[in-house]
């Protein structure tokens, strides 16, 4: 069980209101993910879950009970940290059976479930090694390990994947994606990688100077983003957006069209955007086409899929596709 | 300084630096080495010859010797344990947020200053005066007869007194080691379950063990030559006689240089020997 609620949690450290009253309900099992730019309060919310911060004003119901003012320990969640935060002096082994030694188990019971952990994690081979003596990706697992072996109610992950290399960090993403759909424990992830974001959420929070500017799936997130915030948060390459006359034609202050909506042509098209390109980025499988010099926007980038034959100069027609055109008014927020 | 000109240049430079330095310490060893097997009696007769190991032996099976060793063990091991266990509780203190910060840790480090005759002269008038000391006003306000304290308890006296010199060593960089630690360490073994005391024992504990390790050794070899404290308050009476007081007693106060010189050959090796121990040990921590 594992289903947290937060209602009208604030934080503030000294004068600096870090985090104004925000309501948020997490379901049991759901992986909810918060995402933001730097410094917006991802890890001081994770951190008020987790007890580590008292909070300001508010409650935090973990299961229907009062968890506010209960130690952290007592409150039943796992957490990893950035840093991995592993005993350095221990063992692997010592490690992972810390939180259960804590907890008073009996030695044969501490055995079986370091055993366990470590078995789902392929850490069997590693369980007399030192902290120092592995690699990133290790030291990641025996993290989730000492978390996992005692069961909590709910996992909180500060940005877990951060101190990878790209490719370990497709790995564990998808090994903690896996692990969720086995154990179906209630995870809270902290990223500020939007891929993470939308490919491992349930439930994606978008925070922005401690508000709450959107929650949602993924998907949900992309097609509808509440506002111009999320809207360029959400997707990459970013939304491009357009204001002015082009806008105004719609009935909008501002016009946003992902850069996967955007037709690119060779040949002048009726009501088609000119422009020259700047840079295309060749990734293989798609193309990023930077245009420049469309007198709409700095740059409008257009995603083409497969390789497209583009250099720098060459003049272009771009065309949007007139139904995936997002209109948000002068407040950013969206039209429908 | 990787091209053979600079190394070159280097060595010149240091030259005048490794020069002094060695004088400083040949000149003094060798006529230490050399009047250790000489009869070398200043007010009896002045040098008498070669005495070949005589004073070597002597010195050994004096009946002082060996309570001086104990005296020396008992001064530097009580001193280190007082230290090491104060140390700790304090740099733990001080690294709490407290208000005034800044103040309460110059007045920590404040002792480290003061020289230590004068500090073992505070201590014996100011605080241990069996009349007119503190310690004595505090013992009669609670109906107590006020302790002799340089008389009665006169190794505990010295330990004191050399402890509140070498507390502030041991905390700062006990300090220091604490501050070294990852806070997320901490907070992991929080949300772990652990309460301060195991977070103390498992975590903070072997976080300090290398720190410990250093101000154990360091402090040894200064402590093995603990000399003003002892001169200014005992007077090497009362069993406070450690090895360093036995070989100022055998030069200055029977005047026999020879005798004496012994002994100091004695004190090379004892802290030649723990300074082995130090090199070693800190070398490995170092690497690990
Ligand atoms: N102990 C503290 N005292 C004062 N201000 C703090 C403290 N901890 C965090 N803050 C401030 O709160 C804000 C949010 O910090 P937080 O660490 O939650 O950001 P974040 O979203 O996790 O950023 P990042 O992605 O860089 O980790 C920052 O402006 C930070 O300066
Ligand atoms: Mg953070």
């Amino acid at each position: 069980m594992g289903r947290i609620v937060l209602e009208q949690v604030a934080k503030r450290f000294g004068d600096a209101e870090v985090i104004p009253a925000l309501d948020l309900e997490i379901e049991d099992g759901e992986f909810a993910v918060f995402v933001g730019p730097s410094g917006c309060g991802k890890s001081t919310l994770l951190r008020l879950i987790a007890g580590l911060e008292d909070v300001s004003g508010g409650r935090i119901l973990i299961d229907g009970a009062d968890a506010t003012q209960m130690a952290p320990a007592r409150r039943g969640l796992a957490m990893v940290f950035q840093s991995y935060a592993l005993y350095p002096h221990m063992t692997v082994r010592k490690n992972i059976a810390f939180p259960l030694r804590m907890a008073g188990l009996d030695k044969a019971e501490i055995e079986r479930r370091v055993q366990s952990a470590a078995a789902a994690l392929n850490l069997t081979d590693y369980l007399d090694r030192r902290p120092g003596q592995l690699s990133g990706g290790q030291r990641q697992r025996v993290a989730i390990g000492r978390a996992i072996v005692r069961e909590p109610a709910a996992f909180l992950f500060d940005e877990p994947l951060s101190n990878l290399d790209a490719a370990l960090r497709v790995g564990m993403r998808l090994e903690i994606s896996e692990l969720h759909k086995r154990l179906r424990t209630t995870m809270i992830y902290v990223t500020h990688d939007q891929v993470e974001a939308m490919t491992m959420a349930d439930k994606i929070v978008v925070l922005q100077a401690g508000r709450i500017e959107q929650a949602g799936s993924p998907l949900e997130l992309y097609r509808a983003p509440r506002n111009r915030f999320v809207a360029g948060f959400i997707g990459s390459p970013r939304m491009n957006f357009i204001e002015g006359e082009e806008a105004g034609r719609r009935g909008a202050f501002a016009i946003g069209v992902r850069p996967e909506d955007i037709a690119l042509s060779r040949e002048p098209a009726p009501g088609a955007w000119e422009g020259v390109v700047g840079v295309a980025e060749h990734l293989g499988s798609d193309t990023f086409v930077h245009v420049h010099e469309t007198g709409l926007a700095e740059t409008i980038t257009v995603r083409v899929s497969g390789e497209t034959p583009c250099a720098h100069g060459d003049r272009v027609w771009l065309t949007p596709r007139e139904d995936a055109i997002h209109r948000f008014d002068a407040q950013g927020l969206r039209i429908a | 300084m990787a091209t053979r000109r600079s190394r070159a240049a280097a060595r010149m430079m240091m030259a005048p630096a490794v020069v002094l330095l060695l004088g400083w310490m040949l000149v003094p060893l060798t006529m230490t080495l050399w009047f250790s097997f000489r009869r070398y009696l200043p007010m009896r007769g002045g040098d008498l010859g070669w005495a070949g190991f005589d004073n070597y032996v002597r010195f050994v099976s004096s009946s002082a010797f060996w309570p001086s060793i104990q005296a020396t063990l008992v001064i530097v091991g009580g001193v280190l344990a007082a230290t090491v266990a104060l140390g700790v509780l304090l740099a733990l203190l001080l690294d709490q947020p407290i208000w005034g910060q800044g103040v309460v840790r110059v007045l920590v480090i404040a002792p480290f200053f003061v020289m230590p005759t004068v500090s073992a002269l505070v201590w014996k008038n100011m605080f241990m005066d069996p009349v007119n000391g503190l310690f004595a006003h505090l013992w009669r306000l609670f109906g107590a007869e006020p302790l002799a304290w340089m008389s009665e308890a006169s190794l505990p006296s010295i330990v004191l007194i050399v402890s509140w010199q070498w507390l502030p060593f041991a905390t700062l960089i006990l300090l220091t080691a604490i501050q070294s630690l990852d806070r997320e360490q901490l907070e992991a073994a929080e949300m772990d379950g652990a309460g301060p005391l195991s977070r103390f024992v498992h975590i903070i504990l072997p976080h300090l063990s290398r720190a410990v390790t250093v101000v154990i050794l360091i402090q040894t070899i200064f402590l093995l030559s603990v000399f003003a404290e002892i001169f200014v308050t005992t007077q090497g009476s009362f069993g406070t006689r450690t090895l360093t007081y036995l070989i100022y007693q055998r030069v200055l106060e029977s005047q026999n240089v020879g005798l004496g010189s012994a002994g100091g050959v004695y004190a090379i090796i004892l802290a030649n020997i723990v300074a082995i121990f130090l090199m070693r040990i800190v070398g490995k921590n170092l690497d690990a």
